[in-house]
């Protein structure tokens, strides 16, 4: 029974030493970012290795999960004689969640871990500590950049997906399935709302894209500098990024389209 | 990983994507395309019962919509529902003695305002009150009288 509270104890004091130590990273990264701006190519880089090679999963993924949605949501829909609302179901549910959403699981999975296993790499191989040794700050060197390449692509990937399924939904719904075409656009434009439903989209995909860095990050940057360490750290990054997403699409979608 | 010509290309070729695709959003899926100006003037019904009426149903008049409720409130005295309506300045030439009559679209689809034209020299402006007005068709309401009506019958 003492052991319980013991352990209980050490696992209540050991995450909360972490999140802060992570609280204290981010300001750090924060701070750095003043310095990346003026070295642009040091971007570049990380947005090509976080963003352009991102590209093609987000893109196919957009495609089939709008084509699924065209596919079910006409089987549903035309039950009750409603196949001109297609439109307004596929784009609703692709700029309100299923975008921002899964291109974050995907982005996680697709450069998040990537990032961890390198910087988790990097501090197993010593390369932080000798760039400390030449005076070089390894967070404003290394990890400013890859964050603020992964904070701007997630919109600009999270956007892709929505547009991209649109048209998967519209390539299936009015293609092959035979809705009316001008009722399937006219629809979903009387029904999205742009600040309502787009603004808030984009919102949720800027939040995700900076928890997600961040935890990729913070994780490569506080792994056990071993290969067993590094694989943990990848893990970790996967399973708490799909978590902070979920759940913090809930509390946005709470406070942004509930009436709470 | 070299730092090079075609991967600055490539980030600009992502970059340039993920905006038109923002952009592309907002112009072909949202209602942004549709917004025309935003000149427009209000008129206010009042109504018995303005049923499942919400903020920015829209308002039309043989089934062209020319603006849309912009609130909804109750009368404190004469306990009716107070809708105002933003209606385009385009149509400026709508008679002051229309009635509003509040119509389900479909059986059980968005309620909107229709306004039947009158017949007066007079055009509404900003601020006109339409005196003609039929409330929301309320479905249970319906159902408890025919209810009633066969009820009695028998």
């Amino acid at each position: 029974m003492l052991e319980l509270l013991e352990n209980l104890g050490k696992t209540t004091r050991s995450s909360f030493a972490k999140l802060g130590r992570g609280t204290f990273f981010l300001t750090h990264i924060l701070t750095g970012i003043s310095e990346v701006l003026p070295r642009p190519s040091l971007l570049m880089k990380q947005m090509y290795s976080v963003g352009v090679l991102s590209f093609l999963i987000i893109t196919i993924s957009g495609l089939f999960v709008g084509m699924v949605l065209g596919l079910q949501g006409f089987n549903i829909l035309s039950d009750f004689g409603a196949e001109e609302s297609l439109g307004v179901m596929v784009a609703a549910s692709l700029v309100r969640e299923l975008g921002p959403v899964v291109s974050a699981l995907l982005f996680a999975g697709r450069a998040g871990s990537a990032l961890t296993a390198e910087i988790g790499l990097m501090k197993a191989t010593e390369q932080l500590s000798g760039m400390e040794m030449m005076a070089v700050d390894p967070i404003k060197r290394i990890i400013s950049p890859r964050f603020l390449a992964g904070f701007l692509s997630m919109p600009l990937l999270a956007a892709l997906f929505s547009a991209i399924g649109v048209m998967g939904g519209y390539m299936v719904g009015v293609g092959m399935l035979g809705v009316d075409d001008g009722a399937f656009w006219a629809q979903m434009q009387a029904n999205i709302d742009f600040r309502e439903d787009i603004i808030n989209g984009v919102i949720k995909s800027v939040v995700f894209g900076f928890v997600v860095s961040w935890i990729a990050l913070f994780e490569g940057y506080d792994a056990i500098p071993t290969s067993e360490g590094v694989s943990r750290a990848t893990t970790r990054t996967v399973v708490n990024s799909a978590f902070s997403i979920l759940g913090l699409d809930f509390i946005l979608t709470a406070l942004m389209f509930g009436d709470i | 990983m070299q730092h090079s010509k075609t991967q600055d290309t490539l980030v600009g070729l992502f970059v340039a994507s993920g905006i038109a695709a923002l952009f592309y959003m907002a112009l072909q899926i949202s209602n942004l395309g549709t917004y025309t100006s935003n000149d427009s003037y209000t008129v206010i019904a009042r109504f018995q019962n303005s049923g499942g009426l919400k903020v920015k149903s829209p308002v039309s008049v043989a089934g062209v919509r020319i603006g849309r409720v912009s609130s909804i409130s109750l009368d404190r005295e004469s306990h009716e529902s107070v809708v105002e309506m933003r209606i385009e300045s385009k149509y400026n030439n709508i008679p002051d003695d229309s009635g509003a009559s509040i119509y389900t679209a479909g059986l059980l689809g968005e309620q909107y305002i229709s306004i039947d034209p009158g017949s007066s020299e007079e055009f509404l402006k900003d601020k006109s009150k339409l005196d003609i007005t039929s409330s929301a068709i309320v479905l249970e309401e319906m159902i408890g009288k025919f209810m009633l009506n066969k009820a009695e019958g028998k």
